[in-house]
């Protein structure tokens, strides 16, 4: 039931918010902002006992929940999380509850109608990580599209009618996609069995013949890929994170694009083992080339938003390239390249949404010498740059570092390829510092300072990133056992029992 | 024809009963109000009768109507829905000069002929309930006799229905002379025989497709819509969009599946032809339109095309499939028009995107159903069209027709461009000067609210009318 609440609290949290929008604005803020951390107490409620759990092999779930839905298709509402999910839903509502908080000043129209979209994106995305059915999981992942583009069509930038449209479509397509897939198998695992259900642990024991394995999971690895994206599928990202507002562009860096990694981990991986072996040296190579390209693109750009949104095609490189790569090190180092990836572009951002919310531009020509006037803001944006080049402290340096050790063992050019996205990640970091912060100094504008409100959400932040880079141990134990079950499914394709806890 | 048989027919003779009300009602009190009221409890009597007329199925009401599950389920669904359109057409009316009370006997009398054709098995009774829809629509269509486009889309629909009527005549006459039977059941078994080989046999079968291509709208036939669309009343367009084209649709059903089509491989072509060509044509061309009516008729001919992908597939899942995405077609439809109805003014329906433009910080709610109903169309979870849509995939995927559910998967994409179009414009800005906007009438807001319900219900918990389908199904199969 704590699942299904999950979901449900903010779900109702975005609808109190719009409907009580009309007397206070403020009181839509407050709402949203109780919402998700009475979320996160109830997931945080529950954090002690899994952590004991975590230990136990034979748990394959920790909690496991099944309701009937549409018993004539097959379909149940099948929630459960393992480690894996557990972290990504709280990383969910971390940056939730930041993106309501950095959205504060910046929204100032349709406050409750803002905040209604946001959490139901929120709503979506939780359902993503926790569905355990396949047309609950497709419910979910088209669920959250519809509010994330009246984000960016409503509260976006000046080109957001195109970004919303371009987003929407290329997403929706890849979707499409992965029904035809999900279909496929359901129809196949029936006439096999005669059990038609789409529910996955059922479903991971069907038997494929090589080719329409392929198929299949051609269907699912495009969707998921559009939505990471790594390149050629990546032409909506940089539209739609320009253009969508601030706390937009954190739910969609942070979080929307990680479902897309959560996908192929959670179901191309263990449902189709042959056939990710398969396509794992393509999936490579799309890796490193997104990795170089997306370098190469930021470097180019001089819209600092733009740029940030290219690094994220760079990182999201990594990420795909861990999962494919086929050792437990590169596996675990693409799960935490998702939380400290998340947290770290979610920061910058921020930083780039308040400068803009300051001097009105996100032309780089226009900036320069702002550590002067605004040494706190400066001294956060040289600390999440610092961590987005990949420097030892910080989440991400062991991410890809680890991402980097586990693919050594398949593939030595590969690595070094994707290593030397780590030099270009360097240059197009410290650019932004100097070419942003330091240097003259142009025009009369004066940055403000950040509020004190600003400054305890970025605390936060760079808290998070440093104990990522420093601790990241409690991370990796809660993902462990997960990855390994992801791991065994792949490698013995076993089926594994619906077993666990009932909640 | 036995007190049974009578019994069996209560529907249609309760909506005959009531347009005979509302004709004697109007020569002696003529009056707006109370007419429609007869009609709105003539329709609800109707829908009341079917539980009752449930238990006593199938039945054969002489050769020419059957009364089973089947029949029925599209009789609820057509009753539904012209309750929904007189109850949507009594405020629009009202905003407009000129005697309306005759506006619901035609109403009536359509939904008379629907409600024939979705029960009949004979060549006589199918081609009396087309020739008793189409006599009311060419007058419903052209009611509003203040109105140029009206009169444009009266005689347009009046010179092609009579057209169509004329192909459907000839083909069954060819059919007729080759098999010597105008009953579907034994049309069937001797088609089962021989094959649509002969070509007598298959140039009938073909006009007679044309026919009911033409009342379908699917491509090529479906050049009629946009203007019919677009000059007929809104109520009127909405009642066109759905009851006519489902009640086509289900007789469609009902002869393709007795003359077991999958057997047939020149029909399997011709549709899979049909179906392709009108899922790109329309979403190709609504991408060009500006006017609402006419984006939405385009959008209609594509919904069509994916529904003809039913037909193409075989077994439980696909007929299942095709009144799923019909009901839910149906309830989309009344929505957008429903909006389009509510919003229409004195002079003109509101069909430009213009007058959409801000709906959303104008009146909230009256957008917030436009977007349920347009994602809708587009199938986006939470709302019915989605399980339509999952529902027919399925049921081609389940048939392996690879080559319609890849047109299909496409078409959901490019039909994303204008539906999503039609959002923007919504939730834009509102413009400086708004035009003074009709005032809100009960009845509509109270219909659109239900239609908003129930599209939510089929979108979330589909589970109670999947049961009621597939109990209804077993009389087709």
């Amino acid at each position: 039931m704590i699942l299904a609440w999950l979901i449900m609290i903010p779900l109702i949290g975005g609808l109190a918010a719009w409907l009580l929008d009309q007397k206070n604005s403020a009181l839509a803020r407050w709402i949203s902002v109780a919402a998700l951390i009475l979320d996160a107490a109830l997931l945080i409620s529950y954090w002690p006992t899994t952590s004991s759990q975590l230990t136990l092999i034979d748990h394959r779930w920790l909690i496991d929940t099944t309701w009937e839905w549409i018993p004539q298709l097959g379909v149940s509402l099948h929630l459960a999380v393992d480690g894996l999910s557990l972290l990504l839903i709280a990383l969910t509502l971390f940056l939730g509850i930041i993106a309501v908080v950095c959205s504060w000043t910046e929204i100032r129209e349709r406050v409750g109608f803002f905040h209604m979209n946001l959490l139901w994106i929120l709503s979506g995305i939780l359902g993503v990580f926790m569905a355990l059915d396949l047309f609950l999981f497709y419910f979910f992942w088209e669920l959250m599209l519809v509010p994330m583009y009246f984000l960016i069509n409503i509260w976006g930038h000046d080109n957001r009618v195109y970004a919303s449209l371009k987003f929407f479509i290329f997403t929706q397509a890849g979707g499409l996609l992965m029904l035809l897939s999900i279909l496929g198998l359901y129809f196949i695992h029936g006439r096999d069995t005669g059990v038609y259900t789409f529910d996955y642990s059922l479903l991971l024991g069907s038997s494929l013949s090589p080719a329409t394995a392929f198929w299949i999971m051609l269907g699912f690895f495009i969707a998921f890929v559009v939505k990471l994206p790594a390149f050629p599928f990546h032409p909506w990202l940089p539209d739609a994170h320009t253009e969508a507002p601030t706390a937009g562009s954190v739910i969609l860096a942070g979080l929307l694009l990680k479902t897309g990694a959560y996908g192929l981990l959670r179901f191309v991986l263990p449902l189709f083992p042959g056939a990710a072996v398969t396509i794992a040296p393509w999936a490579m190579i799309l890796a490193v080339v997104s990795i170089i390209y997306g370098a190469l693109l930021a470097f180019a750009q001089t819209d600092l938003k733009r740029l940030v949104a290219y690094t994220s095609v760079s990182h999201m490189g990594f990420v795909l390239l861990g999962i494919f790569a086929g050792t437990m090190t590169a596996l675990s180092g693409a799960v935490m390249q998702i939380v400290a990836h998340g947290v770290s572009t979610g920061a910058l951002f921020i930083i780039v949404g308040m400068i803009q919310q300051r001097i009105h531009t996100r032309d780089m020509e226009r900036m320069g010498g702002f550590w002067s006037s605004a040494p706190r803001l400066s001294g956060v944006a040289l600390v999440f740059a610092l961590a987005s080049l990949g420097l030892p402290g910080f989440g991400n340096f062991v991410a890809e570092f680890m991402v980097l050790l586990g693919t050594y063992q398949t593939s030595v050019l590969v690595t070094i390829v994707a290593a030397s996205g780590l030099v270009l990640a360097a240059i197009y970091s410290l650019w932004i510092v100097q070419r942003v912060f330091h240097g003259e100094k142009k025009g009369a504008v004066k940055l403000a300072e950040l509020s004190s409100r600003e400054t305890w959400m970025m605390a936060a932040m760079v808290v998070v990133i440093l104990w990522l880079g420093i601790f990241p141990r409690p991370v990796l134990d809660t993902v462990a056992p997960a990855l390994n079950a992801i791991r065994n499914s792949s490698t013995h394709a076993i089926t594994i029992a619906p077993g666990g806890a009932q909640q | 024809m036995s007190r049974l048989d009578l019994i069996a027919l209560a529907p249609l003779i309760i909506v005959a009963t009531a347009s005979v009300a509302a004709m004697l009602m109007i020569a002696f009190f003529r009056n707006h109000k109370y007419t429609a009221i007869v009609s709105l409890v003539g329709l609800a009597l109707a829908l009341a009768s079917l539980p009752v007329v449930a238990t006593m199925t199938p039945r054969s009401v002489t050769s020419l109507l059957i009364v089973d599950q089947y029949a029925l389920f599209y009789m609820g669904l057509i009753f539904c829905a012209a309750f929904v359109v007189a109850a949507l057409s009594y405020s629009y009316l009202e905003r407009h000069d000129g005697y309306h009370a005759e506006f619901h006997l035609l109403l009536l009398v359509a939904t008379l002929g629907t409600a024939v054709l979705a029960a009949s098995t004979h060549f006589a009774s199918f081609f009396l309930g087309i020739e008793i829809l189409s006599v009311s629509l060419y007058t419903m269509a052209a009611y509003l006799r203040h109105s140029d486009r009206g009169i444009e889309a009266g005689v347009k629909y009046l010179i092609l229905a009579a057209v169509s009527s004329a192909f459907i005549l000839f083909g069954m006459a060819l059919v007729y002379a080759e098999l010597g039977s105008m009953e579907f059941a034994q049309i069937g078994l001797r088609v089962a025989a021989t094959g649509v080989h002969g070509l007598p046999l298959l140039a009938g079968t073909v006009l007679i497709i044309v026919g009911l291509g033409f009342k379908l709208a699917v491509v090529p036939f479906h050049l009629w819509t946009p203007d019919v669309y677009e000059g007929a009343p809104a109520p009127v367009t909405a009642f066109i969009a759905t009851v006519s084209k489902g009640a086509v649709f289900a007789l469609v059903l009902r002869y393709f599946s007795r003359i077991d089509i999958h057997a047939q491989q020149p029909l399997l072509v011709i549709f899979t032809i049909i179906a392709v060509a009108s899922m790109f044509a329309g979403n190709l061309l609504a991408l060009l339109q500006k006017n609402v009516k006419r984006i939405l008729a385009y959008s209609s001919i594509s919904h069509l095309g994916y529904l003809l992908v039913t037909l193409l597939a075989s077994g439980h899942t696909a007929v299942t499939a095709a009144a799923f995405y019909l009901t839910a077609y149906f309830v989309t439809t009344l929505g957008v028009f429903g909006v389009v109805t509510v919003l229409s003014g004195r002079d003109r329906d509101a069909d430009s995107l213009d007058d959409y433009q801000g709906l959303a910080w104008r009146r909230p709610w009256l957008a917030g159903v436009l977007t349920a109903m347009l994602l809708s169309l587009a199938g986006i979870p939470l709302t019915a069209g989605f399980i339509g849509k999952f529902y027919v995939v399925a049921a081609g995927v389940d048939s392996s027709l690879w080559i319609p559910i890849i047109a299909l998967v496409i078409n959901s994409v490019i039909g994303l461009f204008y539906y999503l179009r039609i959002i923007v414009v919504v939730y834009a800005r509102p413009p400086e000067v708004i035009a003074q906007e009709p005032v809100h009438s009960l009845s509509g807001s109270a219909m659109l609210a239900g239609l908003t319900a129930v599209l939510v219900w089929l979108g979330v918990y589909p589970g109670p009318i999947i049961d009621i389908i597939k109990k209804t199904i077993q009389s087709l199969i």
